[in-house]
């Protein structure tokens, strides 16, 4: 066990980056884990971010996090690619453990784990997942060249991975519950004018099919109840998140949904000198920005908290 | 010894298959935001066991093997023993868990 902190950030992501970079240079000392495999969050899985202010021309995800993180260290936080596998964030000293197992203690914890993508939750799609069945277009797009494939959802991330799927595939059919999308209008717009792109609407994945890889979708229809198949060889699966509050959940108050609950317009959550961040806290906006936006009242929120019990 | 080695298509057979170790092959691409986490955990498995393989293929310079062995999503990591496939491991996983996957073999 090494000396108490003043605050460990559990995450990153532009929340818990933009929180360490605050941290920073209010002279905290910041540990950060960032996770061994979720480092930099969810926008390491996306292309080009085009609507993060003062990126004129946009900005890959990997990049705009690369940037916070090296923003982060310059003003001397210190961060470890490790997760954080247990907590105890009762009492005015919080431990926390490292996937290697070391202990570490802070007087103020800030939350910022992130969003995990959501599963349809068939038995097929667990079995045929890295066989057709993706949760990362960026990642695996390039081998369905010149296939027909599927992507199920119909907010913003969808649209973004149906439109980038296009490069590669012959088709892309979208799936998608109801006749109308969630998405911005502007990705929209450009979805519609996408000639590979064509959409199944009032309409659920009701199954996967194939043996060793996928080869077509059951559908059924929302409005009417009929099922009906469409043969692809790859399917996308964009239907949200949810928070990642597993490691927290029986220290710190969640809704019925598991976000973290927080006090009012603060970051405060249920555990004094607790403060959470990011897509954990976030139901509504879950942008870069937004997330970027709460890490810096986290931040803010542990500074002062800090200062009033020295 | 003690570091990853780069396979191709073209030394797959070799390296791989007629290798008396037992190799894992991390099946990657510069563009995968998720190889990129695991790399450094491979590489410091690669240090420290000397008695697997742990090599690197790339999916878009080796489309052949890739293709032969039916990947469809990266990072995928096939452990081989005497040129067959005992374990695949799909997708990029925390270090602790994927320790725990590869530890029979290594």
């Amino acid at each position: 066990m090494s000396q108490v902190r003043n605050v460990i950030i559990i995450g990153s992501g532009p929340a818990g980056y933009t929180a360490a970079v605050y941290a920073a240079r209010a002279q905290l000392a910041p540990l950060v884990f960032e996770g061994s495999v979720t480092a930099g969050g969810a926008l390491m899985n996306t292309t080009e971010v085009e609507n993060f202010p003062g990126f004129t021309d946009g900005i890959m995800g990997p990049d705009l996090m690369e940037k916070m993180r090296a923003q982060a260290v310059r003003f001397g936080a210190e961060i470890v690619t490790d997760d954080i596998v247990s907590v105890d964030l009762s009492g005015d000293i919080k431990t926390v453990v490292d996937g290697s197992g070391g202990s570490h203690q802070a007087r103020a914890v800030i939350l910022a784990m992130g969003s995990a993508y959501r599963e349809l939750g068939l038995p097929n799609e667990k079995r045929l997942s890295g066989h057709g069945v993706s949760w990362c277009a960026t990642c695996d797009g390039f081998f369905f060249r010149d296939q027909d494939i599927a992507v199920v959802g119909g907010g913003d991330s969808a649209i973004e991975e149906a439109t980038f799927l296009t490069r590669f595939a012959r088709s892309v059919t979208l799936v998608h519950r109801r006749d109308a999308l969630r998405a911005s209008k502007i990705m929209q717009e450009r979805a519609f004018a996408n000639e590979k792109l064509h959409f199944a609407w009032n309409s659920a994945v009701e199954d996967v099919l194939g043996d060793e890889k996928v080869s077509g979708l059951v559908l059924r229809d929302t409005t009417t109840g009929a099922a009906r198949d469409l043969p692809i060889t790859g399917l996308f699966v964009a239907i949200g998140h949810d928070p990642r509050s597993e490691l927290v959940k029986d220290q710190v108050r969640l809704d019925d949904e598991g976000y973290v609950l927080v006090e009012d317009r603060s970051t405060r959550t249920s555990a004094t000198g607790v403060f959470a961040c990011g897509d954990l806290v976030d139901h509504t906006y879950r942008q870069a920005i937004t997330a970027a936006g709460s890490g810096c009242a986290a931040a803010l929120d542990a500074e002062r908290f800090l200062a009033a019990s020295e | 010894m003690g570091a990853t080695k780069i396979v191709t298509d073209a030394s797959f057979t070799d390296d791989v298959l007629m290798s008396d170790k037992t190799v894992v092959v991390d099946f990657w691409a510069e563009w995968c935001g998720p190889c990129k986490m695991i790399a450094p955990i491979l590489e410091e498995i690669a240090a420290s066991h000397d008695n697997v393989l742990i090599a690197k293929l790339n999916v878009d310079e080796n489309p052949q093997t890739s293709a032969s062995y039916g990947i469809t999503s990266i990072p995928t990591m096939n452990i081989y023993k005497g040129g067959q496939i005992v374990k695949t491991i799909i997708g990029a996983k925390p270090k602790a868990a994927l320790l725990a996957d590869l530890a029979p073999y290594l």
